[in-house]
C-alpha cells in the first residue's frame, strides 16, 4: 500500500483516547471468548456442535451476556438492589468501584512517577505491605486522641513505604543495583516479615490461631465518606489529593523537572549539573511514600485488621494502571477507577455466574498490551493513529 | 579504560586495559565488612558452638561422616576472614581476585553458620547429602529458567516474563501429560507452552517495540490471569482427569550413580534434571565456541554492526527469544511434573524473578548464571531444611524464608555493584 496510489478510505482516529477504547474492547472480546470457554451449559452444548451449532452460540452469548451484565452490576449500578430503594442500594456498586480505585490511584501515581524519573519500581507490594504495617500498628497498638490518631498513623504508613521504597533507591544510588531486582526481592523480604509479625505476640490478635493482627482502633480509622453502611472512605480523597500533588510535583516544581530531566536522558541531566544518585533516591522515596499511602488505605479504610493478603495485588495492579494512564496523574486517576470498576465488578461475576475473577487480571493484562503496541491496534481496526506507544518514551535496557 | 600509547612507528597503537585503582575508602569499607563477616563466624557462632558437628555425606550404608571440631572450625575460618579484611583493608587485593577472596568468604561463613546450627543436635550426624541434593533440586527450575534469560538478554531482549513462561510450561505440562497420560509427551507441552510466551514477547518487543521490561511484567500478569482462570474454571473441577500429572520416576545412571557422593548427588536424578545438564553444556559452548553463539552475542551488543555484515538481527532475535522460552517452558515443566505433581495457582512463586536476579549476578554468562542459580538454591534448601533442625537459638522460619531474597539483593547490591548488559539489551533494532 504505498501512498502515491488512492489512499484507502480508512478511520481516522487521533489521540490516546480511542486506542485505549478499542483495547478495551479487543481486550473485553478475548474475555468473552473465555467466558464462553469456561461455561458449563456452552461446553454441553458444544459435544453437539456438529448437529445443532447454533445451540453452542445461543449458550455462549448467554453465558457472555450474563458475565458482563454482572460485572456492570458490580460496578456501577445494580436495578436489583436499587429497586429496595435505599442509599446503599443505589449506590453500592460504585461506591465498591470506589474503594477498589483508591489504592489502585495511588499506587498508579507510585509507579507512575517513578516511570518519569526513568525508574521502574515493580515494589508496590513491598512498600504497600510495610506501609500497612506501620499504619497498622500504630492504629492498633498506640492509644492517642481522635484526630491525632488517625493522622498519625497515616503518617506512619507514608514513612514505611517510603522507607521500602528508599531502600531500592538507595541501593541504585550508591551501587547501582538495578531497582527491578531489589524491588521484586524486597517484595519478598515484606512479605515474609509481614508473615512473621503475623506470629508474634502483640501483633497477632489473640488468641494466636490465626494469621490476623489486631484490630484497628476506631479513632484510627479513615471516616466513612457516605455512612457506616458503604465501604467508601476518605481515602478516595487523599488519593485525588496526591493526584494532585504529583501533577504538581512533577510540572510545577524545581524537583520535578529535575526528575524529568533525569528520565529523558540522565547523561544530558547530570552533565547539566544535577544529582542524577539524589533524584533516584528521592524519586523512590516519594514512589514508596504513596504506596504507603496505598498500604494506608487498605489496613485504615477498606479493612480493620492485617492479613497475609493485606496487599491485595496492588503491586502489579498499580504498574498496569500507571501504563494505562501513561503516567500522567489525570490518566491514572481514570485509569484507576476503570480498573477498580474492574475489580469490584469481578467480584460481582464471581459471585453471580461462576465465572473466575482471575477474569479481570486476562482483561487488564490484554488493555495494557494492547496499549502499549499502538501498531497491533491499528492493524485489528486498519486506522491511523497517533503518538507513540505508552512504553516507548521509557525504553531502556538494563544498562540506562 | 583504554590508554592509547604512541610507539616510534606512528601507526602501531598499543591498546591497554588499566584499571583504575580501588580507593582507600572503598578498600575500607569492604575491609571492616569482611572483618566483620569473620567476626561473626568467630565470636557469635564459634563461641557458643560445642562439642563436634557431624555432616553425613551418604544416604545409607557404608556411612561417609565428616565430623568436624565445631568451636575449632568456626574460629579458624573466623581468623582467615579477618585476615583477609585487614589484608584488603591495607594493602587491597586485586581486582582479578576479589572474585576468590568473595567465595572464601562464602564458603567460611556459610561452614560457619553449618557447624554452628549443627550443634544444637548432638549424638546425630547432619544430612549433609540431602541438603546438597536438595539444593540440586530446587535449583533445577532456577538454572533453567536463568539460562532461558541468558539466551533472549545476550540477543538483546530483556526476559523479565521468564517467570510467565515458567508458569505457562508448568501448566501446559500437567494439562497435556494429565490428557495424554505420558509424561513425556507433558514436557513437550510444555516446553511448546513455554514458546508461544517467548514468541508473545518477541513479537512485542520486536515487531512493535514495547518497553521490555514493562512487557515482561504484563505477560506474567497475563499467564497468572489466564492459567488461574482456566484453573479455575476447567482444571480444577476435573482435577482426576486433567491435572493428575505422574511425576517421573528417578533414573540411576549405571557406574556413575555408584560413586561416592556424586553418584547418589548428580546421577540418581529424573530425565528432566539430565536434561538441564545437558542444556547447561550446551548453552555455554554453542555461545561462545559456535558460528550461531557469535552471531547471537553480535546481536545483543550491536545489532547495526551485525546487520551491516549481513546477520539477520530480527529473525535471529524471534529465534532465540522463542528458544529461551522453551527452555522456561521446560523450567515449568519440571515443577509440576519433576517435582510437585500437579499444578496449582502461581505455582512458580516468584522462581522467574529469581532466575532473572541469577542472569544479572552471573553477568550474562551461562556459567555464572547456573553458579548464581545453585548458590540460590542452596541458600533455600539451607533455610527448608533448618526449618525442621534445632539450632541452639530458634530462628523463626520466616526470616529463613527471606533469605534467599535477602541474598539476592545483599548480592546483586554488594558482590555484583554496576554490572554492564551485553550493549543492546532491551533496545529495539529499528533498520533505517
Amino acid at each position: 500500500m504505498s501512498s502515491d496510489v488512492q489512499p484507502r478510505r480508512r478511520l481516522r482516529v487521533s489521540g490516546n483516547v480511542a486506542v485505549t477504547a478499542l483495547a478495551f474492547l479487543v481486550a473485553l472480546v478475548i474475555g468473552a471468548v473465555l467466558i464462553a470457554l469456561a461455561d458449563p451449559p456452552t461446553q454441553a452444548a458444544a459435544k453437539y456442535f456438529t448437529a445443532y451449532p447454533w445451540d453452542t452460540f445461543t449458550a455462549a452469548g448467554r453465558a457472555v451476556a450474563d458475565g458482563y451484565v454482572a460485572l456492570f452490576e458490580g460496578a456501577i449500578f445494580d436495578p436489583g438492589t436499587a429497586s429496595q430503594g435505599t442509599l446503599s442500594g443505589i449506590l453500592g456498586p460504585l461506591s465498591e468501584t470506589l474503594v477498589n480505585a483508591t489504592p489502585l490511584i495511588l499506587g498508579g501515581l507510585a509507579v507512575g512517577l517513578a516511570f518519569r524519573a526513568g525508574l521502574f519500581n515493580i515494589g508496590g507490594q513491598g512498600q504497600v505491605i510495610i506501609g500497612a504495617v506501620f499504619a497498622g500498628y500504630v492504629g492498633f497498638a498506640w492509644h492517642l486522641p481522635a484526630v491525632l490518631h488517625v493522622v498519625v498513623a497515616v503518617l506512619a504508613g507514608i514513612l514505611g513505604g517510603a522507607l521500602w521504597g528508599g531502600i531500592a533507591g538507595w541501593l541504585k544510588a550508591r551501587t547501582g543495583a538495578h531497582e527491578v531486582i531489589t524491588t521484586i526481592m524486597l517484595n519478598y523480604v515484606a512479605y515474609y516479615l509481614l508473615a512473621y509479625l503475623l506470629s508474634v505476640k502483640g501483633f497477632q490478635r489473640p488468641p494466636y490461631g490465626q494469621a490476623i493482627s489486631n484490630v484497628v482502633e476506631g479513632n484510627a480509622r479513615l471516616p466513612h465518606l457516605l455512612g457506616g453502611n458503604l465501604r467508601l472512605h476518605t481515602g478516595l480523597l487523599v488519593a485525588l489529593l496526591a493526584a494532585y500533588g504529583v501533577h504538581w510535583l512533577l510540572t510545577r516544581s524545581t524537583l520535578g523537572f529535575q526528575l524529568r530531566a533525569v528520565g529523558a536522558n540522565q547523561f544530558a541531566a547530570r552533565t547539566a549539573g544535577m544529582s542524577v544518585e539524589r533524584s533516584y533516591v528521592v524519586v523512590m522515596v516519594v514512589s514508596g511514600a504513596l504506596c504507603g499511602l496505598a498500604g494506608v488505605s487498605q489496613i485504615l479504610g477498606t479493612n480493620t485488621a492485617i492479613t497475609q493478603d493485606i496487599d491485595a495485588g496492588i503491586g502489579f495492579d498499580a504498574i498496569t494502571v500507571a501504563l494505562l494512564g501513561r503516567g500522567r496523574p489525570g490518566g491514572i486517576v481514570w485509569a484507576g477507577l476503570l480498573f477498580g470498576a474492574l475489580h469490584a465488578g469481578g467480584v460481582q461475576m464471581q459471585s453471580a455466574t461462576g465465572t473466575p475473577v482471575d477474569l479481570v487480571v486476562v482483561v487488564q493484562s490484554l488493555i495494557v498490551l494492547f496499549i502499549a503496541a499502538p501498531g497491533l491496534v491499528r492493524s485489528i481496526f486498519r486506522i491511523r493513529t497517533q503518538g507513540a506507544g505508552v512504553g516507548q518514551q521509557l525504553a531502556k535496557g538494563w544498562n540506562g | 579504560m583504554t590508554a592509547t600509547g604512541v610507539g616510534p612507528e606512528a601507526d602501531i597503537v598499543v591498546h591497554e586495559v588499566v584499571e583504575p585503582p580501588l580507593t582507600l575508602r572503598s578498600r575500607l569499607t569492604a575491609g571492616c565488612i569482611l572483618v566483620a563477616v569473620g567476626l561473626v563466624c568467630a565470636l557469635l557462632l564459634g563461641l557458643p558452638a560445642h562439642g563436634t558437628a557431624g555432616f553425613a555425606l551418604s544416604p545409607g550404608s557404608p556411612k561417609i561422616t565428616v565430623s568436624l571440631p565445631a568451636q575449632a572450625t568456626c574460629l579458624v575460618l573466623g581468623l582467615v576472614l579477618v585476615l583477609l579484611g585487614l589484608w584488603h583493608g591495607v594493602r587491597g587485593w586485586p581486582r582479578s581476585a576479589m572474585r576468590w577472596v568473595l567465595s572464601a568468604t562464602l564458603l567460611c561463613f556459610v561452614v560457619s553458620f553449618l557447624c554452628w546450627a549443627v550443634t544444637g543436635q548432638q549424638g546425630t550426624s547432619f544430612d549433609l547429602l540431602g541438603l546438597l541434593q536438595n539444593t540440586i533440586l530446587t535449583a533445577v527450575p532456577l538454572v533453567l529458567g536463568a539460562l532461558a534469560g541468558v539466551l533472549c538478554e545476550r540477543s538483546g531482549v530483556i526476559n523479565v516474563a521468564i517467570e510467565g513462561q515458567m508458569l505457562a510450561g508448568a501448566f501446559a505440562g500437567a494439562l497435556v501429560a494429565s490428557v495424554a497420560g505420558n509424561g513425556y509427551v507433558g514436557v513437550v507441552g510444555g516446553v511448546l507452552a513455554g514458546a508461544v510466551m517467548g514468541l508473545l514477547l518477541a513479537l512485542f518487543a520486536i515487531r512493535y517495540l514495547v518497553n521490555q521490561v514493562v512487557l515482561g511484567v504484563v505477560l506474567n500478569g497475563l499467564a497468572l490471569g489466564l492459567t488461574g482462570f482456566v484453573y479455575d474454571a476447567l482444571m480444577q473441577p476435573n482435577a482426576d482427569a486433567l491435572n493428575n500429572p505422574k511425576i517421573f520416576d528417578p533414573i540411576s545412571v549405571p557406574l556413575l550413580s555408584d560413586i561416592p557422593v556424586l553418584g547418589p548427588l548428580l546421577f540418581e536424578a529424573n530425565i528432566i534434571v539430565y536434561l538441564m545438564y545437558v542444556l547447561i553444556v550446551a548453552v555455554d559452548v554453542a555461545l561462545f565456541r559456535t558460528r550461531w553463539g557469535l552471531r547471537t552475542r553480535a546481536i545483543g551488543e550491536h545489532p547495526k554492526a551485525a546487520d551491516t555484515v549481513g546477520i539477520k538481527v530480527l529473525a535471529m532475535r524471534y529465534r532465540n527469544v522463542v528458544l529461551g522460552g522453551a527452555v522456561a517452558g521446560l523450567a515449568g515443566a519440571y515443577l509440576t511434573l519433576g517435582s510437585v505433581g500437579a499444578f496449582s495457582k502461581n505455582i512458580t512463586s516468584g522462581q522467574g524473578f529469581i532466575a532473572l536476579a541469577a542472569v544479572i549476578f552471573g553477568r550474562w554468562s551461562p556459567r555464572g548464571a547456573v553458579a548464581a542459580a545453585l548458590l540460590f538454591g542452596f541458600t533455600e534448601s539451607v533455610a527448608t531444611v533448618l526449618s525442621f533442625t534445632q539450632t541452639p537459638v530458634k530462628i523463626p522460619t520466616n526470616f529463613l524464608l527471606m533469605l534467599p531474597y535477602l541474598a539476592t539483593v545483599f548480592a546483586v547490591a554488594g558482590l555484583v555493584g554496576r554490572v554492564q548488559a551485553p550493549a543492546a539489551d532491551g533496545e529495539p533494532y529499528v533498520k533505517e
